[in-house]
């Protein structure tokens, strides 16, 4: 029971800090050009243009690739390492972003 | 206290590229967007000026930038043919035949990526690659400046346009670079039509700008979008990625994933007329036939870009789109060659 308790204290402690952050690809270009998030906080990418885009990242603190998807659609990594993360759209390279991870 | 969910952007419910947002009237503001910047963009380190244009141009235009002392960057590019070279794939060095056909480098100025997979990010990281391929003008860098260094006159037009940085790889490419700026399409019919002259398209060409634009229609503006009719991405759109025996996986190789095998820049469509045949593989001789093909020519294809949609147009239709396309070229104007060095 006692370690029931701790798990569930462990969890809630977690959802109170972690974050969520969301950033739009709209006009051909991300929302934001620099954010700061803390390790373990939720970025959800959001497409908001009628083309298709392909956020990826091939940095060594978060090396991902969502895919294609379009207009209205979300994916959301969650960035575990801290460090800088050079996000760019693999269909229109002028889309770029970078996201600093840190403590 | 954080909150558990914070919103950074509130979202934006506008629509990019929706038919609604335009009115379809010469001279009306909705339009805007597709007029060029006037001034075309440049590096700060690379200011154009009269005497760096001029140099670019004698160099753009001198076969002795070549091994074989036969080809210039005019020889593929050439400004009688759209600055392209009217071939299916260019030739290079001896006549050899190579796996692409030659880009346009019309307005090439405003993108923001070049090469047909964008593995240089400007003109002035571009200018050299051509020259020194072993499959193409075939020169070495080093002879070739030090050609140029011993040539006085080029030697003074150098120490002109670049005072102070001599004669070297970086200001021959910021040289051919500052010429290149200058090869400018903004004054079509199109043009014209966009900033108010009523009678410079024809009902036909107006009603193909419609289809362009129409995401259930022609669906064109996705990719070719404002102002330079280009998104400057890279997509696939169909075309064959093996051609006798050979595969061109486009952007890929420059940025392995999936979604980028058989992905090529999207080239403007300024000018478009005069630059066929058409795709990064040449393989439609006609801009009916580029047409034809985005209504079922990728049919059948594997790892489309998803900007590409099943489409239904009219024989009337497909003549309208046409028309528009061919709308999109400035007049030509007569060039005055360089006299060389």
């Amino acid at each position: 029971m006692k370690m029931k308790i701790i798990i569930m204290c462990f969890l809630m402690t977690n959802l109170a800090y972690a974050q969520n952050f969301v950033v739009n690809q709209k006009g051909l270009a991300f929302s934001e050009d620099n954010l700061t998030i803390q390790v373990g906080d939720i970025v959800s990418f959001v497409n908001q243009d009628e083309a298709f885009h392909n956020v990826y990242s091939l940095s060594d603190a978060a090396f991902f690739d969502l895919g294609s998807y379009g207009k209205g659609k979300e994916k959301e990594v969650e960035f575990d390492e801290v460090g800088e993360v050079v996000v760019e759209c693999a269909v229109h390279p002028s889309m770029q972003m970078t996201i600093s991870v840190i403590e | 206290m954080r909150k558990i969910i914070f919103i950074l952007v509130l979202f934006n419910i506008s629509v990019a590229y929706a038919l609604d947002d335009y009115v379809f009237e010469s001279g009306h503001g909705s339009l805007s967007k597709w007029t060029l910047p006037e001034e075309v963009p440049f590096p700060e380190n690379n200011r154009p000026t009269q005497a760096r244009v001029d140099l670019g141009k004698a160099l753009f235009f001198d076969p002795r930038l070549s091994g074989d002392g036969n080809m210039s960057c005019a020889s593929c590019h050439n400004p009688m043919l759209g600055w392209s070279d009217g071939l299916k794939t260019a030739k290079g060095h001896k006549s050899q035949i190579l796996g692409r056909a030659t880009p346009t480098i019309i307005n090439t100025a405003y993108n923001s990526i070049q090469m047909w997979d964008g593995r240089k990010a400007s003109l002035e990281d571009q200018a050299t690659g051509p020259l020194e391929a072993e499959v193409e003008m075939h020169m070495d860098i080093e002879s070739l400046i030090s050609w140029l260094n011993n040539n006085e006159i080029y030697r003074k037009k150098f120490n002109l346009a670049y005072p102070g940085e001599g004669v070297s790889a970086t200001t021959l490419s910021k040289a051919i670079a500052s010429y290149e700026r200058t090869i400018i399409s903004r004054n079509s019919p199109f043009d014209n039509w966009v900033e108010g002259n009523k009678s410079a398209l024809t009902e036909s060409e107006i009603a193909g700008f419609k289809l362009f634009v129409d995401p259930e229609k022609g669906n064109c503006e996705v990719c070719h979008s404002a102002p330079n009719f280009t998104d400057n991405g890279f997509h696939n759109v169909g075309l064959e990625l093996v051609l006798d025996g050979d595969s061109d996986f486009g952007r890929y190789k420059i940025i392995s994933l999936s979604s980028l095998k058989g992905a090529f820049k999207t080239p403007t469509l300024r000018d478009i007329s005069y630059s066929a045949p058409y795709f990064h593989d040449g393989s439609s001789h006609t801009l009916e036939q580029v047409v034809k093909h985005y209504v079922d020519g990728w049919k059948g294809a594997e790892n489309l870009s998803l900007n590409i949609k099943e489409i239904s147009l009219t024989e009337s239709e497909i003549v309208d789109l046409t028309a528009f396309l061919n709308a999109l070229s400035s007049p030509k104007e007569a060039l005055v060659l360089p006299e060389l060095p």
